[in-house]
């Protein structure tokens, strides 16, 4: 039976390394997601990432099970992303806002390849994706964090107020004004969806509901 | 509910987490008002929208780098480590100094006050302390280490030359 998040903390810090080994495993790569699109640079966010690890095997003496493992090192991460942003030490975010970081050939750091056929319709699906990640990242700060929170990981409620340290219902009409605005600024895409799909009602992660 | 109200339930009611009461509110206000209606549908679409972008995955080096900055890290703590400076604590190690000084400055030595009180000789003192064994018969007559002395104990002697 797989062990908890909490239990392999707490193995951690009985002095269990390999836990923190399973722990590294499995958040690593929802880290860096969060992180890239909170400070739009892939090299900071995999800095800011590590030193989440980092602070979480650092406190490891001193845990404590009081709430959710990932509300715990999502709200280490939150911090450090907007610290991060803040103490202007990423100047070359700045840049990125309208311009994402590229690799040489033009594709973003560390993306995941599209399998999709066909050049023209990955040149078409890589100009949606930038636009969906500028409407993203112009979001204000505690909005970008709440939509990344609770659309790319799916997290409930009560966890993702307990990270922004903010009421559920503050939390609820943040994510509306959130989602209001990206309605807003992505509405050709919204509508060339409608076009696309049938009249069928989405969830969160995308999956087709009645 | 009216337009403003829908703003706090229709997340909760589109995720499918919104209580019974909440729901059926936000379907009789979506019934009759067309503009929230298009706006819940457009929201759903939106989800779908923002799935197109694509994950992130970290770098090759990325574990490695993590395993490297953990093994800088100290493992084992001294014991020293685990004692923290506090005003508490500082007041209880002042505390216990303090009354340690009292109590070797007011109570004189034990050697001091045998001495004051008993201010005949030493082995006079064991003897009487010893008293009860010597006069206890039974203890001496069961006592196997004085029946393998070659020689009678001169008792008197050892008493005083222990």
């Amino acid at each position: 039976m797989a062990r908890s998040d909490v239990q392999l903390m707490l193995d951690v810090k009985a002095g269990d390394d390999s836990s923190f080994e399973l722990l590294l495993r499995k958040y690593r790569t929802p880290l860096v997601n969060f992180l890239y699109r909170m400070v739009r640079d892939s090299a900071t966010a995999e800095d800011l990432a590590q030193e989440v690890f980092l602070r979480v095997y650092r406190a490891r003496k001193d845990y404590a099970p009081s709430a959710k493992f990932t509300t715990w090192m999502f709200r280490i991460a939150t911090n450090l992303a907007l610290n991060s942003r803040r103490d202007g030490r990423y100047r070359q975010l700045e840049v990125s806002l309208d311009q994402p970081v590229e690799l040489e050939d033009g594709a973003p750091a560390f993306e995941v390849p599209d399998r999709q056929p066909g050049i023209e319709h990955e040149l078409i699906a890589r100009d949606r994706a930038d636009r969906i990640r500028r409407a993203v990242e112009s979001l204000p700060e505690k909005q970008r964090a709440a939509v990344l929170l609770h659309k790319y990981q799916e997290m409930d409620y009560d966890e993702i107020a307990g990270i922004l340290q903010c009421s559920e219902s503050a939390l609820k009409s943040l994510l509306f004004r959130a989602y209001e605005t990206l309605r807003v600024e992505l509405a050709s895409l919204v509508e060339t969806r409608r076009a696309e799909s049938q009249p069928k009602t989405q969830s969160r992660s995308g999956e087709m509901r009645s | 509910m009216n337009c403003e109200q829908l703003q706090e339930t229709l997340i909760a009611y589109l995720d499918i987490k919104a209580k019974p009461s909440e729901r059926r509110q936000v379907e009789v206000h979506l019934a009759e008002c067309a503009a929230c209606r298009g706006r819940a549908e457009q929201f759903q679409l939106l989800w779908g929208v923002l799935d197109e972008l694509p994950a992130v995955l970290p770098s090759p080096a990325f574990d490695a780098s993590v395993r490297a900055r953990v093994a800088q890290e100290p493992h084992r703590a001294s014991f020293w480590s685990g004692v923290r400076p506090s005003p508490r604590l500082a007041f209880a190690g002042t505390a216990l100094v303090v009354l340690s000084l009292w109590l070797s400055s007011s109570v004189p030595p034990a050697r001091q006050r045998v001495a004051t009180a008993q201010p005949g000789s030493e082995a006079e003192f064991r003897m009487i302390k010893d008293l009860p064994v010597l006069e206890d018969y039974d203890v001496l007559a069961d006592f196997d280490a004085l029946s393998d002395l070659s020689a009678p104990p001169q008792a008197g002697s050892e008493l005083e030359h222990p």
